[in-house]
């Protein structure tokens, strides 16, 4: 037992000396935090910045009523009428004036819009007044003025054979989705995938550079002269490696916490927020990333003991990478009920259970199989460690 | 005249890869790097194995050290296996080979306390211990330097050094003059007579005649990974000197072989 704490103390003396080593811990949480920052506030640019734009339209013959739904809807549109012309302009004329000529559309009415519209009995088979918007779709503003005219005038033509409504009560909000639900529902999709990739990328260059690094370098059979056995310094390496990386995790886990509302675009929308979730459901997250850290951190270490170099190590654990990505993956699509004895796969197991406690929907049984068999895995691991550090072929082999 | 380390039959195999077959030019799968080799070193004595490069001598000293299991045979250290209990004889041993590195991160002053823990000195012990070597070979003047940053020689003295922070029975050098200068090397030289008036068995490996001539109580001669001659030193010279004896043994042995 002192040996294991011997064997740990050096590890994580060695690690919280290293600044690079601390920097490949640390920053991935930051990173996710910045670049998810930089991507909502870019998104609601794109997405806010059009709501106070003022759109000028050129008319031509501009109807009476569509000017008045227009003021009632408090829709931001100045119509100009054109006043030197008694025809429709010719359509270099149009481009022109909207290119060049400030407008964002021309709209053009038939004469007598209104009557025509009051009298029109589609049963007669003639055709039926046609409204024309000229519009420049490579323009985003003129785009823009066009789709909110059409949505316009759409809303006109159904009022007028109007015969029922669909969600048409202004002061009724018809979403009945919470702030929870929404949370829970791009937490619990995204939170295991980032996490699952972020903790396995934390641990993987510590576990390579402490074993097969030392291996590498000849430091390990330093060690493995001592007195001290094989199944200590096993354990010491782990539970250092382990903190080390709960530490990366937990940065993460802060950064993905923080960085997920922002991705959403901040308090503006306000649909997203953290402070859902109670200190329970943390600590459900905390056991589970720790005992997943634990799977982690052993798997990698017993690779990294079949490994002669550092760099052949990440060769042996960079396709563990793209599996557990896609397991992290899954945590997208299943969903629902599921049969407990999945709960005993390891990495899938975490998963779903980090996606189940973000959908506010798990069972504490599932996080107790969870972490069970977690902790099962790497006592596995740790054992077959201790045979490799045992086993002089593999310790030894040039 | 007590026997400490007593070696019996010892054999070791190493198998070859394809390119390590290419690099020694032949087209055996197996190397037989030890072939039933066996003697006996007394408490209180340095026994010296002699021989060329490539003969064995390293590869018998792993065996001895426990980091490596031998085929056949085995060692007993003052009655204690080192294929049934390699846990307990490495507590009482202290092994200095090339191939054992420390971690550049890390200062000789920390790397000794470390070891000392791993070992189960007592703290107070370790620490005079530790003021007493180091001031021996010099560490001092670099004690809470980075292992990165030292020099060869340097290295080569804190890693003696560490090897012995348990004051082991049976110390074990795998030519522990390599690399130094001459002061340094009588700096390692005087420790070993002065472990040797202590009491302890010293087995040093080394091609060097005059080291074994100036410290050894006993000699083998390994060729080949075979023990061809194993006594005292005037016995195994013969009247002649080593240097030539040495000769008329290698030519006679490679000479049976081919
Ligand atoms: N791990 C290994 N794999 C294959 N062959 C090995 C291995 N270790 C040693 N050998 C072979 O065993 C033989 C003995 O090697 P050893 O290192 O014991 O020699 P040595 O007497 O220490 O030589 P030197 O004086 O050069 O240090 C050599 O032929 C070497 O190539
Ligand atoms: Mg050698």
């Amino acid at each position: 037992m002192k040996n294991i704490l011997t064997v740990m103390k050096k590890e994580l003396r060695r690690f919280l000396g290293d600044r690079r080593m601390l920097a490949t811990l640390v920053l991935p949480g930051i990173l996710i935090y910045v670049v998810y920052s930089l991507m909502g506030s870019a998104f609601s640019d794109v997405m806010g910045g059009t709501e106070d734009m003022e759109y000028r339209v050129l008319t031509h013959n501009l109807s009476p009523t569509v000017a008045t739904i227009t003021e009632q809807s408090g829709l931001n549109i100045t119509y100009v009428a054109c006043t030197d012309c008694a025809e429709e302009h010719s359509p270099e004329a149009i481009a022109e004036s909207i290119n060049e000529g400030g407008y964002h559309a021309y709209l053009v009415f038939p004469e007598n819009f209104d009557e025509s519209i009051a009298t029109y009995d589609p049963a007669l088979g003639l055709p039926a007044p046609e409204v024309k918007i000229y519009y420049n779709s490579s323009d985003a503003d003129s785009a823009t003025a066009y789709s909110t005219l059409l949505a316009l005038l759409d809303a006109l033509e159904s009022s007028m054979t109007n015969r029922f409504d669909v969600n048409m009560s202004q002061d009724v909000t018809f979403d009945v989705a919470s702030e929870e639900d929404v949370t829970g529902m791009l937490f619990s999709m995204l939170m295991p995938l980032l996490l699952v990739i972020l903790m396995f990328s934390s641990c993987m260059a510590m576990t390579a550079e402490s074993i097969a690094g030392e291996k590498e370098r000849g430091t390990i059979a330093t060690l493995l002269i001592t007195p001290i056995k094989r199944s200590e310094l096993a354990l010491g390496k782990i539970a250092a490696l382990s903190v080390m990386s709960l530490l990366g995790g937990l940065c993460s886990f802060t950064g993905v916490l923080l960085a997920l509302p922002k991705l959403m675009g901040g308090e503006a929308l306000g649909a997203v927020d953290a402070s859902v979730y109670t200190v329970s459901d943390y600590a459900m997250i905390l056991f589970i990333i720790l005992s997943t850290i634990l799977v982690f951190v052993s798997l990698i270490a017993v690779l990294s003991a079949l490994a002669n170099s550092v760099k052949e190590a990440s060769t042996l654990i960079s396709p563990l990478m793209l599996v557990v990505t896609v397991v992290g993956v899954s945590g997208m699509f299943t969903g629902g009920a599921q049969s407990n004895a999945l709960f005993l796969i390891p990495v899938y197991n975490s998963v779903q259970c980090i996606s189940g406690v973000f959908s506010m929907s798990y069972e504490p049984l599932q996080i107790i199989l969870t972490v069970a068999a977690n902790l099962a895995t790497t006592g596995l691991f740790v054992v077959l460690l201790t045979r490799l550090f045992n086993n002089e072929k593999v310790m030894f082999k040039k | 005249m007590e026997p400490m380390l007593v070696a019996t039959g010892l054999r070791k195999t190493f198998t070859l890869s394809r390119k390590q077959q290419q690099i020694e030019k032949s087209n055996q799968k197996v190397k037989v790097a030890v072939d039933n080799l066996s003697f006996v070193a007394n408490k209180g004595e340095i026994y010296g194995l002699l021989g060329p490069n490539g003969a064995g001598k390293t590869t018998t000293l792993r065996m001895l050290a426990t980091l490596i299991r031998p085929d056949e045979g085995d060692a007993l250290l003052d009655g204690i296996s080192v294929v049934n209990n390699p846990d307990a004889v490495r507590s009482r041993i202290g092994f200095l080979t090339g191939e054992l590195k420390l971690e550049d991160f890390f200062t000789p002053n920390y790397l000794f306390d470390f070891f000392s823990d791993l070992h189960g000195v007592d703290p107070a012990v370790a620490a005079a211990r530790k003021t007493e070597l180091f001031e021996k070979f010099g560490i001092d003047r670099f004690a809470e330097v980075k292992v990165a940053n030292l020099s060869t020689g340097m290295k080569q003295k804190v890693s003696l050094v560490i090897s012995v922070v348990h004051d082991p029975d049976v110390i074990i050098f795998d030519e522990p003059t390599n690399g130094l200068d001459v002061l340094t090397a009588k700096v390692v030289t005087d420790f070993l007579l002065e472990l040797r008036e202590r009491g302890k068995t010293v087995i040093l490996s080394t091609h060097i005649f005059s080291l074994v001539e100036k410290l050894c109580d006993r000699v083998g001669v390994i060729i080949n990974g075979r023990m061809v001659a194993c006594d005292t030193l005037p016995a195994v010279c013969d009247g002649m000197s080593l240097e030539d004896r040495f000769f008329e043994l290698y030519k006679a042995h490679v000479a049976e072989e081919v």
